[in-house]
């Protein structure tokens, strides 16, 4: 049993907006899914399953199914962080392919920009870590900071392989009228901005938006009635990577136990994968993932990203063509839904023209929720342009 | 500690069933550790069992407040009162029985700290009864 095939995503949407103080947290949340079910051709009359997480106001994902009208044979709350989007994929598909619900609603929303909660994806002072991670000064950036410190102590990468990723994430958000970030950056720009936590600079650091996005997942006899290309999902995987009582590994991330999983269940290996979406709190979030992902020796990430590799449409790996949560959009500091959003519109071809990939097959989007120095919730979603 | 640096921002713990054994430690100088009685595994942070092997048959021992730099960095930009004591080191620390350790090194140029620098544990009275384990460069 896999769900190979078994689901499809039929609609995708991303709130425009990045500065949103008028719209209130429902109200994104309604916006991009009423936006995800009209891509789909599909109205919320339709949805028999909801998947929320920790952005999801209320009583689990209780309290937006009431808000928002729907009526369910499923739901989901399961919280990972940035990462959940792409796991309540996996939940959907899984669910679908039991015959527990045909239509899967997945939502994000948040508005760290316009104020409130904090950025962090911080277990809360209840969490049983609480007092031994939160007493020392750790923000979001210094215990990334840490993990890129010990991958340049172990493996020399340096601070101008960490900005070849910004700098590609830059080129493609040129492209974005959303986008955030919009300039083209180099590699001095990056490396000349302020340090936040030495050794990331403010460039290496992911944009602080409000906005949202959602998801649309669907059985097979769904698409098939659908008129839009609905996406197959081809295979998925989960880990938990944690502080292992004490013997936290700082250079790597869960993608080396959740992305075989992926490949094994979606039958391809990764010279098929023609498109990533990684998972860019920091830059050196990426470059661990794409190490981790098996897409070059481990160790081995900062040539790799170097000379334009991550750049679309030529180079050999293109990532983040929307510009990423470095350049575009990381809305409710949480990463993962705007992953699956932009693989989808690369599988449709629909990407911004000068970044589609040509003949975009096969994508895989990689989520990182929770934090490098602390746990991690990692997830890999493979999907195809049909199957 | 220089005049012109600023104390780091010390506030109290907020300990539970499983961690009270090792601030009731730190509050008396000592970095306490457990162990398990059934596979030899250290553990860390506190809890109620043996995450190696299950048991719940632990021991609190102390430890030697000796290790070396596993990762660290230097914070420039931070949130809250942590923001008025940059630049200031977050480190983990990892200690010679074995757990890595997320903590600080204090009294020291930020810049003289490195990976595999060896330190020694001190502490810091929050002023409610509780201490800190931070760190010092050996
Ligand atoms: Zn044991």
């Amino acid at each position: 049993m896999s769900i190979r095939g078994r689901a499809y995503i039929a609609g995708a949407y991303e709130h425009p907006g990045r500065h949103l103080p008028d719209q209130s947290l429902m109200e994104i949340h309604a916006r991009v899914c009423v936006g995800a079910l009209a891509d789909a051709g599909l109205t919320m009359t339709d949805v028999d399953a909801y998947f929320g997480a920790g952005d999801s106001p209320g009583l689990g994902p209780l309290s937006m199914m009431e808000y928002l009208g729907i009526g369910a044979t499923y739901m989901d709350s399961t919280e990972l962080g940035g990462s959940a989007y792409l796991a309540h994929v996996n939940h959907a598909a899984a669910a679908i392919a039991a015959g527990k619900c045909r239509v899967a609603l997945v939502s994000l929303a948040g508005k760290p920009r316009t104020g409130g909660r904090p950025p962090g994806g911080g277990g809360g002072s209840s969490a049983p870590e609480a007092d031994f991670e939160n007493l020392w000064g750790n923000t979001v950036v210094s215990a990334y900071a840490m993990a890129a410190r010990r991958h340049m102590h172990e493996y020399g990468t340096t601070s101008e392989q960490l900005a070849a990723i910004k700098v590609a994430a830059s080129v493609h958000a040129q492209h974005n009228p959303d986008a955030m970030l919009q300039d083209v950056v180099t590699v001095s720009e990056v490396i000349e901005s302020p340090l936040i936590a030495d050794p990331l600079h403010r460039l290496d650091c992911c944009v602080i938006t409000d906005g949202g996005g959602a998801v649309v997942v669907v059985s097979p006899e769904v698409a098939a009635d659908l008129e839009r290309h609905c996406v197959p999902v081809l295979g998925a995987g989960e880990a938990p990577k944690h502080t292992n009582n004490g013997r936290i590994d700082l250079t790597h991330t869960g993608a080396v136990w959740s992305g075989p999983l992926a490949f094994a269940e979606a039958g391809v290996s990764r010279n098929d994968v023609d498109y990533v979406s990684i998972y860019d709190s920091f830059t050196i979030t990426v470059l661990q993932t794409l190490e981790d992902l098996g897409f070059c020796e481990k160790g081995k990430g900062g040539g790799f990203v170097s000379d334009g590799m991550l750049q679309a449409p030529d180079g050999g790996l293109p990532f983040n063509t929307d510009g990423g949560g470095l350049c575009n959009n990381h809305p409710g500091n949480r990463g993962g839904m705007t992953k699956i959003i932009e693989a989808v519109r690369q599988l449709r071809g629909e990407a911004n023209p000068a970044v589609q990939v040509p003949d975009c097959e096969v994508a895989l989007a990689h989520g990182t929720g929770g934090s490098l120095a602390g746990r991690m919730g990692s997830v890999t979603l493979i999907m195809g342009r049909e199957i | 500690m220089s005049d012109d640096t600023p104390a780091l921002p010390t506030n109290a713990p907020h300990p539970n069933e499983d961690s009270k054994p090792f601030w009731d430690a730190a509050a008396e100088g000592r970095f306490a550790l457990q162990h398990c009685d059934d596979c030899d595994t250290v553990i860390w942070w506190p809890r109620a069992l043996c995450p190696a092997c299950s048991s719940f048959d632990l021991t609190w021992y102390d430890a030697s407040g000796n290790g070396r730099v596993y990762s660290y960095t230097v914070v420039h930009r931070s949130v809250g009162g942590w923001n008025a004591v940059t630049p200031y080191v977050v480190a983990y620390v990892e200690l010679d029985e074995g757990p890595r350790v997320m903590t600080n090194i204090v009294d020291c140029d930020p810049d003289a700290v490195s990976i595999d620098a060896p330190v020694r544990v001190v502490f810091h009275d929050t002023g409610e009864g509780w201490a800190l384990p931070r760190f010092t460069l050996a």
